[in-house]
């Protein structure tokens, strides 16, 4: 790896893709189809007042069974932004890597951090190049949020394949149990949600997705692992303590279980009669 | 036909050096030390936004004397060779050595096959992991390199600095008397360095992955100030808070995977325009 000094008008500037490009290394090629890919997540970001909250499972699966019941789908982007990413998962995985690298590349080469609006961008470049690979059935569907210091607020952009990045205003989520999570955070959401709200509403909406989706993994209590929260406020990216998610979750089953036997349900599930 | 000049090579190398040093000593200097919690590098330099000191990699700093745009130029091409890299192995393989011996050819290639030499000196410090000491590349204009683990001088008036240093060397001393020493050993007996005549930041082990953090302007006042009692608490607090940022993003221990990229923060500063440069 020689010297990478380039003449001013081939020089690519502070944008790290079109640099590996030209170190021979271009990132996320198509045509390396795989049969079995990981797939399936629910990942949920709202907003609350002092800034967003990002969740998502920890199930990955091929197929029918089960990949991995670790794996991590929520990561800090850089200091005042999270990514979490919903699809197949070596893809997602490079391409958060390459995303990281890419906000800290422009910051050094640069000397100053992209806007939250440059970042969101930048991801959804990332997503288009992604295109052909997704029409091959191997998506990559980021959700991105983070504090903007310039506004002072906590902001959340969804994409889509095509590299579509649209702004939401309260919260999203992605994934094959995105849909019921988002609806448990409708119910839920309101203006001006503390933090530990904000975290609870997360982890509520997460176990409403794994109780209806095959794909999302709920709290695995036997062997402690729970779904990572992270917390993105002025004070940068902070990822909540797996105790306090334990103890969520804790308390969720408590009440879910004294709700049933108020209602005097048998403590079961619908079974044939 | 005209005969071409014949000029003896040694006079050609003898030009470019002469060339070179006249540049470099046109700019102002750059000390760089070791101290107790990593390195600390000190340049005078009135510009908030032209930056002689700068973030290569988690661990690696680098340090330019002389003209602006050509240290610049192998600034960013530092840059892009450790992300590189570290993209396309592992964050740990990226050390400064191999970017120094790189510096190095570099600079001697232009020296001797260019028409004009580099005016410039660089320097490459790298915080040592896992308890090996930190390092000090320093490369000259014609790519002599030379390794320190103390400290290092760049720019015009090295040789006086760095006997200034010297004489006042202690080893493993806290921020505040490293950076009095380096300031002292800068200004010389005949003149005061203040905040705004400088341009210092830290490699230090208290800042988690991206060890790189600029002193800002505030913060330097304070250290330069009369020392602890008034200033010692809001110090301590300050430092307080740096390694609970280290701690927010601790899970990013791991090097491998995007889990490893928790940034940091490099504090940078720039933003509010000073005035330009003070190298020609």
């Amino acid at each position: 790896m020689g010297l990478p000094i380039f003449s001013p008008t081939e020089d690519p500037g502070p944008d790290f893709v079109s640099l590996l490009r030209r170190a021979g290394l271009p990132p996320m090629q198509p045509g390396t189809e795989q049969l079995s890919v990981r797939h399936a997540t629910t990942v949920v970001a709202l907003r609350f007042t002092d800034g967003v909250v990002m969740a998502g499972d920890r199930r990955a699966t091929e197929g029918h069974s089960i990949a991995h019941r670790a794996m991590e789908k929520v990561f800090p982007a850089d200091r005042y932004s999270a990514v979490a990413i919903a699809g197949a998962a070596g893809f997602a995985v490079e391409m958060v890597r390459l995303f990281q690298v890419q906000l800290e590349h422009y910051e050094k080469v640069e000397g100053v951090t992209l806007s939250l609006e440059g970042k969101a961008n930048q991801l959804a470049q990332m997503v288009r190049q992604h295109l052909p690979l997704a029409m091959q059935g191997l998506a990559v569907v980021p959700l991105f949020a983070g504090y903007d210091l310039a506004r002072g607020s906590g902001r959340i952009f969804t994409h889509d394949v095509t590299g579509g990045h649209y702004e939401e205003a309260d919260f999203q989520a992605t994934g094959s149990g995105g849909r019921d999570a988002r609806t448990t955070i409708k119910l839920g959401f309101r203006e001006s949600l503390s933090r530990d709200e904000a975290v609870e509403l997360a982890i509520q909406a997460l176990y409403e997705a794994a109780d209806e989706d095959a794909g999302t993994g709920g709290p695995d209590l036997v062997r402690g692992i729970y779904p990572l929260v992270a917390v993105v406020t002025a004070d940068g990216y902070l990822q909540a303590d797996e105790d306090e998610v334990a103890e969520h979750f804790a308390t969720l089953i408590d009440r879910k279980r004294t709700e049933r036997e108020a209602f005097g349900a048998p403590n079961r599930g619908g079974e044939p009669a | 036909m005209t005969m071409p000049y014949y000029v003896a090579p040694e006079q050609v190398m003898k030009d470019r050096a002469e060339y070179a040093q006249k540049g470099i000593a046109r700019g102002r200097s750059l000390v760089a030390t070791t101290y107790a919690e990593g390195v600390l590098m000190v340049a005078e330099n009135p510009s908030r936004s032209l930056h002689k000191i700068s973030e290569i990699y988690d661990r690696i700093a680098f340090g330019g004397v002389g003209k602006y745009n050509e240290y610049d130029q192998l600034r960013v091409a530092g840059v892009r060779h450790a992300d590189t890299k570290g993209f396309a192995f592992s964050r740990e393989d990226v050390d400064a050595r191999s970017l120094a011996n790189l510096y190095a050819q570099f600079l001697g290639n232009v020296f001797t096959h260019e028409m004009k030499p580099l005016e410039v000196e660089i320097l490459v410090a790298e915080l040592g992991a896992d308890g090996r000491p930190d390092q000090l590349y320093h490369i000259a204009y014609e790519g002599t390199i030379t390794d320190e683990d103390r400290f290092a001088v760049l720019g015009g008036d090295a040789e006086t600095i760095a006997a200034r240093v010297n004489e006042g060397w202690q080893a493993d001393r806290d921020l505040r008397g490293a950076l009095g020493a380096a300031v002292g050993a800068l200004a010389g007996p005949e003149r005061t360095l203040g905040a705004d005549d400088l341009e210092v930041a830290v490699l230090s082990r208290d800042n988690g992955r991206r060890t790189f953090r600029r002193i800002t302007d505030e913060m330097l006042a304070e250290l330069l100030g009369p020392a602890p009692s008034a200033t010692g608490r809001s110090r301590a607090t300050r430092k307080g808070s740096a390694v609970a940022a280290a701690k927010r993003v601790g899970t990013a221990e791991t090097t491998e995977g995007p889990g490893g990229q928790a940034s940091d923060e490099a504090a940078v500063t720039g933003g509010d325009s000073g005035s330009p440069g003070d190298d020609k």
